[in-house]
């Protein structure tokens, strides 16, 4: 287990490695130099040279780049060409944001997919079951900014319960905070809830046909009951992987929530970067978003081993 | 062995073929200029020759609907080219090498590049060369070269085991022939199928990178931005964002369920098999 941790850690280290590369490649080859974009077309070659020593763009681009990844290590991203204000701190202030909506919308999914999944599953053969069956293939075809519209229409419209945007901070008034998350987390939790279902009701149905789960019924333990004790921790090892994967896509679905609702977050924050064409933000944004999808794939990876020892040698 | 024709693959074709309809009757005729702006029908109320009434703009939301269809199989088909054009050599590569750290690099690179979803790769091609439809078809593709490199390199390796890819061999077939005539048809079947998944999440990918302002730019109709401009005449017009809304949600059901049911007539041994996102 030592050693595929180990392993799995330097794949993972290597992937954000070569990622930043990526990342800073891209944005570096952009025509334009953030100098002359920030003094304007009259600007002398000296003011220009100047700027140019203060931004760090004078330098070879991997001197630049060294810099820069460094600097994520301890948190410090950069300053931005355009605001002049350092962007670590805006990304931890958001990041926040978007970690509360993506775990409330991540806690949705399991909460809606985990019972119906295996209610599904059970009564697989009744029309019960396949009515859920039939809803979840339906709610797979639904964005979450679509599932987040039409809650808006249902809950904020028509019965004037919820409101249809905005953000108030926990600390400002939990009710409030509450209230103004519940329908972002919702959206989230119906689509990906939706997709969850049909992985646990076959992984249900998986263990459902092993023996053991016969000879806990013949121990004289009732169906939900056997399941319950030796069913779930095994059904859960395909339901993770899939969790995993589904966790990087609730965070890019979270941008664009965040743009429905109107919520201060990551996504909102790389929107307003693009806008403003404030690059060193976007790139800061969008390595830490593709840090955060890697590290989640690297959870999954061990998670998996830990909850299935015979996967270990496998990779 | 041919499965049975399913009920999904049917219902699934017919809600596929509505859509790639709507398109093709677009480009002859619409009821009405779909780009055109007209203050006189602004928010008019369905009838009279607006099937689904107008926008704010005065744009008839029917002929709107039609043009958009176009904007979505068009971004779907460049999209899913790109991926199953890069994604399936890749994956055969991988899948028919005996080079194993070559095998494990195109894998690895693979889980690289699954770490840049669409919507990120579009938002950085849109912050550098401006957004528009072909750096959202570049941003959706290239995001979907994985799930086609996986697909093919699985069926490749349950192809290589076979006793015919080995019968080739021993007749002195090199491996570009063994690949061309043994393993691509063999493995087409699952590449259909993954296609037609894939279109689906490309359809997903399109409409939140229009609604979000990073896909295909006005006045060209898209689901997406009809659904974005929609978004603020909620508590007054919400026809507005049902129509678009309901568009997509038939359009990704509709090839969602033909993959399944292509899925399943075309080799129900793999119904277990699930293609990975």
């Amino acid at each position: 287990m030592i050693l595929y941790l180990l392993k799995r850690t330097a794949v993972f280290l290597v992937s954000t490695a070569v990622a930043g590369v990526l990342v800073f490649a891209f944005m570096a080859v952009l025509p334009g130099d953030p100098a002359e974009v920030a003094l304007g077309v009259n600007a002398t070659p000296e003011a220009l040279a100047e700027l140019r020593r203060q931004f760090g763009t004078d330098r070879p681009p991997v001197a630049q780049f060294l810099d820069w990844f460094g600097g994520l290590a301890t948190g410090d991203f950069g300053t931005s060409y355009v605001t002049s204000a350092p962007i670590g701190p805006q990304i931890s202030d958001r990041l926040g944001v978007t970690v509360v909506l993506v775990g409330g919308g991540m806690l949705a999914a399991l909460l809606i997919a985990v019972p119906a999944g295996t209610f599904a599953a059970v009564h697989h053969r009744n029309p019960l079951g396949v009515v859920i069956s039939a809803f979840s293939q339906v709610g797979i075809a639904i964005p979450a900014f679509l599932a987040g519209i039409l809650l808006v229409f249902v809950f904020a419209v028509q019965a004037q319960a919820l409101p249809s945007g905005g953000y108030v901070p926990l600390a400002e008034d939990p009710v409030e905070w509450f209230r103004s998350l519940l329908l972002p987390w919702l959206s989230l939790g119906l689509v990906q809830g939706a997709v969850l279902t049909r992985y646990v009701r076959s992984a249900v149905l998986d263990v459902m046909r092993e023996d053991y789960l016969r000879t806990a019924r013949a121990k004289g333990r009732g169906r939900m009951g056997a399941l319950w004790r030796h069913g779930l921790r095994n059904a859960a090892v395909p339901v993770v992987t899939v969790l995993g994967l589904q966790l990087a896509t609730l965070l890019i679905g979270a941008v664009v929530v965040e743009r429905v609702f109107v919520i201060p977050g990551l996504g909102d924050l790389l929107l307003n970067g693009v806008a403003a064409r404030d690059l060193l933000l976007v790139q800061g944004v969008v390595m830490v978003l593709v840090a955060a999808v890697l590290l989640i794939n690297f959870v999954v990876d061990v998670a998996y081993a830990a909850l299935d020892p015979r996967l270990r040698g496998a990779r | 062995m041919k499965g049975r024709v399913n009920a999904g693959l049917i219902a699934g074709g017919v809600l596929v073929g509505l859509v790639v309809a709507m398109a093709l009757v677009s480009f002859v005729w619409t009821p009405h200029d779909p780009e055109l702006v007209d203050a006189a029908n602004k928010l008019r109320e369905p009838g009279d020759g607006y099937l689904l009434g107008a926008d704010k703009f005065g744009r008839d939301t029917f002929s709107q609907l039609m043009v958009g269809a176009r904007t979505t199989l068009y971004v779907g088909i460049v999209a899913v080219g790109i991926a199953a054009l890069i994604g399936t050599p890749l994956g055969v590569i991988a899948g028919m090498t005996r080079l194993r750290w070559l095998s494990e690099l195109v894998m690895r690179v693979n889980d690289l590049v699954f770490a840049f979803p669409a919507l990120l790769l579009a938002v950085m091609l849109g912050a550098v060369y401006g957004a528009g439809t072909l750096t959202a078809m570049i941003a959706i593709g290239v995001a979907t070269v994985p799930a086609f490199a996986r697909v093919a390199r699985a069926a490749t390796m349950q192809v290589m085991v076979t006793d015919y890819i080995l019968a080739a061999r021993a007749a002195g077939r090199r491996r570009l022939p063994v690949a061309f005539r043994h393993v691509l048809p063999n493995i087409g079947s699952m590449l259909i199928v993954q296609a037609s998944v894939s279109f689906a999440i490309a359809i997903l990918a399109e409409a939140a990178l229009s609604f979000l302002g990073f896909g295909t730019r006005p006045p060209t109709p898209s689901w997406g931005r009809m659904l974005q401009e929609s978004q603020e005449l909620l508590f007054s017009t919400p026809r507005l964002a049902l129509w678009p809304g309901l568009a997509i949600a038939l359009a990704v059901l509709g090839f969602n369920l033909l993959g399944d049911g292509l899925r399943d007539y075309l080799d129900p041994k793999l119904r277990r098999i699930r293609a990975e996102r």
